[in-house]
């Protein structure tokens, strides 16, 4: 079975438990309703001022489906181009090699300082854990990974890990660790950690970046960022180590130009964000600044395994973040809830495949099915097919609780049996609207507590769907 | 470590090529598809920089317009006044040609440095698409100028505003030069929107950035 990382064996189950924790959450709650349909209306307007994007969403598709039937080709073609301009390639097969590898280099320069880009690969190998424990100070720069470091958490969204964070929580947060008197405005919060971390990058020996793409052509490493903490942290240690799984590959810096242009518009509504790096190699012998070292650390944990199979599409995946901010589910239950780094309807499709699906039964169903994820998808992939097929997949391994499979077996066998089916949901829908009465609703449903517990059930107001359909053919 | 590394190296190009069953020729043959370029690239020169100079100001860059490159010093003069930005500024060592001393600027050339107020590069292209400009980190400049001052002043030539970013690509490899160290794409001052979403400049980057746009066609 593949490495947890930084979870614990009690935060792969037990989903019901953390979305009733959500749900009951007032600070969560008001902050998810701060965040609102905020991407998606930035989204919807970069979108819709460039009359190429749906084209592009093709192209783009077509890049990385075209780089995963290559991959192997295009690993070794961006490790020859890495060696070839002084840096270092690591494949590391899973979690634990990654974070010794990491530890390895660190050692090797001596660290005691680490500066860290934002990094979802070092989220899934639990890197600071890791780094902690022996000694070496690992410091977020991304304000947002910043912030939950400090609060000891871990993100709750891709591109904006500390959106369930309030103001207030931030000033606290600040107050203490920094010692300084509490700061309230954003600017000055912003200020503060300015000038701390302008120190930790000053002194830092290493900086651990991920990457946003790996280009095979030239062996660049890209990021793309607002902030800069990124570039400093690639740009003033001795040694910069980029961590990165092996799907993100690309062919060429034109592909990566493709990538680009859906990207950013797909995950904050920008044309283009601040910083978009491309990182090669270690400084060159005259330069007057830059890295001495440079290693890319490669990680696979489970995903070639996925390459050819029912989940190949997830690894297009360039994550945007945007079928998050279009999920209603995780507008309603934030991304803490989902118990993996990876929340929202691709951490619902790819948490199963890291961890084995027995350890995430319930994330394939925290879907509506509604589909609205795979229509803004940039890189075109059906996340709620995706979904099902974890569903199926959990269904005849008998993973489920035997209650859901009870269920799912009685409806099959009426459904597979259509006179009777109609039979039963015909009586079943007037005995329902009998007993609702005047009402029109049940307040309590045996079976069904948990839906109930939140909500009232509507109770049916005429005939069935079948019957309904007929109806209507025969108009 | 190093041979478990190669163990490593081979285990996941196996398991990659075995799911894939890359020896089809099939599969290899899968192009990247058409590249799909924004209808940007299509525009002359006057349009180009039409366009460059909108998607920068959308960016929050400032943009000042000079007739040529003999007049950066007091360009950088002028803006450090209105913008009241006092204390010391860094040149690129690619532009430590130009007087600065009879603007009455007191800097020095070299590398970023914690305590510059301001820094003055030049840039390798602007990219009309989007209002970035592109930097190469090289010996006459460093990269760091690009992020630890405050305000990052850049000159920029109008012949160098490029369409799209394939452009700053094809310019780059028919330089037939090795790829830089670093390459920047940058797009107005660093700002973040991680505390409620509420947008702030000068995160950890740059608070300004001063486009100077040296057009001697004016």
């Amino acid at each position: 079975m593949t490495e947890v990382g930084a979870y614990s064996a009690e935060s792969r189950n037990g989903f019901n438990a953390r979305v009733e924790r959500a749900l009951a959450d007032d600070q969560l709650q008001h902050a998810l309703k701060r965040l609102g349909s905020g991407f998606v209306e930035k989204r919807a307007r970069a979108v819709a001022r460039f009359p190429e994007f749906e084209r592009l969403r093709d192209a783009a598709t077509s890049i990385k489906n075209h780089v995963l039937a290559n991959l192997a080709d295009y690993l070794e073609k961006f490790e020859s181009k890495v060696t070839e301009t002084g840096g270092q390639v690591h494949w590391c097969v899973d979690a634990e090699a990654a974070r010794n590898t990491v530890l390895r280099i660190c050692r090797e320069a001596d660290a005691r300082l680490v500066t860290k880009g934002k990094s979802m690969i070092a989220e899934e190998i639990g890197l600071n854990a890791h780094l902690t424990a022996h000694g070496i100070e690992p410091v977020e720069t991304d304000l947002g990974e910043y912030i939950i470091q400090l609060a000891g958490e871990t993100p709750s969204h891709i591109i904006a890990p500390a959106v369930h964070k309030s103001r207030e929580q931030v000033t606290a947060l600040f107050h203490s660790a920094h010692g300084t008197k509490p700061r309230h405005a954003p600017e000055d919060l912003v200020r503060e950690a300015k000038a701390v971390l302008r120190r930790k990058f000053l002194d830092a020996d290493v900086g651990i970046t991920g990457a946003n793409m790996l280009v095979a052509e030239t062996g660049s490493a890209v990021i793309v960022t607002n902030e800069g903490n990124g570039d400093l942290t690639q740009t003033l240690p001795r040694v910069h180590i980029v961590l990165a799984s092996i799907e993100k590959i690309v062919p060429t810096l034109n592909d990566s130009a493709t990538i680009l242009r859906v990207l950013t518009r797909s995950a904050t509504g920008q044309e283009t964000t601040v910083y978009t790096t491309f990182a090669t190699g270690p400084r060159r012998p005259d330069d007057l600044d830059g890295p001495e070292a440079f290693h890319v650390v490669l990680l696979d944990n489970g995903r070639s395994a996925l390459l050819g199979g029912e989940f190949h599409d997830i690894l297009r995946c360039i994550r945007c973040g945007a079928c998050l901010g279009h999920c209603p589910i995780y507008a309603t239950i934030g991304g803490h809830a989902y118990g993996s780094v990876y929340s929202g309807p691709m951490g619902a499709v790819l948490t199963p495949a890291l961890w084995g699906v027995e350890n995430a039964r319930d994330l394939p169903h925290a879907s509506t099915s509604c589909g609205r994820c795979e229509s803004i998808c940039p890189v075109r992939i059906p996340l709620p097919g995706l979904m099902r097929h974890w569903r199926e997949r959990s269904f005849s391994r008998r993973i489920d609780p035997r209650r859901q499979r009870a269920a799912l077996r009685l409806w099959a066998w009426f459904a597979a049996r259509p006179r009777i089916y109609r039979v039963a949901t015909g009586l079943a829908a007037r005995t329902l609207k009998l007993l609702a009465g005047r009402r029109g609703s049940f307040t309590r449903l045996p079976l069904v507590g948990g839906w109930t517990d939140g909500r009232d059930m509507p109770a049916p107001e005429g005939g069935t769907f079948h019957r309904q359909w007929h109806r209507r053919l025969e108009q | 470590m190093i041979a478990r590394t190669q163990q490593s190296r081979s285990q996941i190009l196996a398991a990659v090529r075995n799911a894939l069953d890359q020896g089809s020729p099939n599969k290899r043959a899968t192009s990247p598809g058409k590249l799909v370029v924004p209808a940007c690239a299509e525009l002359d020169a006057s349009g180009r920089q039409a366009l460059f100079i909108d998607m920068a100001v959308e960016a929050a860059a400032t943009i000042h317009q000079i007739a040529s490159a003999e007049k950066i010093p007091w360009a950088v003069a002028d803006y450090l006044g209105e913008r009241k930005l006092t204390g010391k500024g860094v040149i690129a060592p690619d532009m430590s040609e130009l007087p600065y001393g009879q603007a009455g600027l007191d800097i020095r050339c070299g590398n970023g440095k914690d305590s510059d107020t301001f820094s003055l590069t030049g840039a390798f292209a602007g990219i009309a698409e989007t209002g970035a400009l592109a930097l190469l980190s090289g010996p006459g400049s460093p990269t760091t100028l690009n992020f630890l001052p405050e305000a990052h002043i850049v000159a920029l030539k109008a012949d160098d505003i490029v369409g799209t970013y394939e452009d700053v690509w094809s310019r780059l490899s028919a330089l037939e030069i090795a790829m830089p160290r670093t390459v920047n794409f940058i797009t107005g001052p660093s700002r973040t929107a991680d505390i409620e979403q509420t947008m702030q400049f000068g995160a950890h980057g740059p608070r300004h950035l001063h486009i100077l746009l040296i057009d001697e066609h004016r």
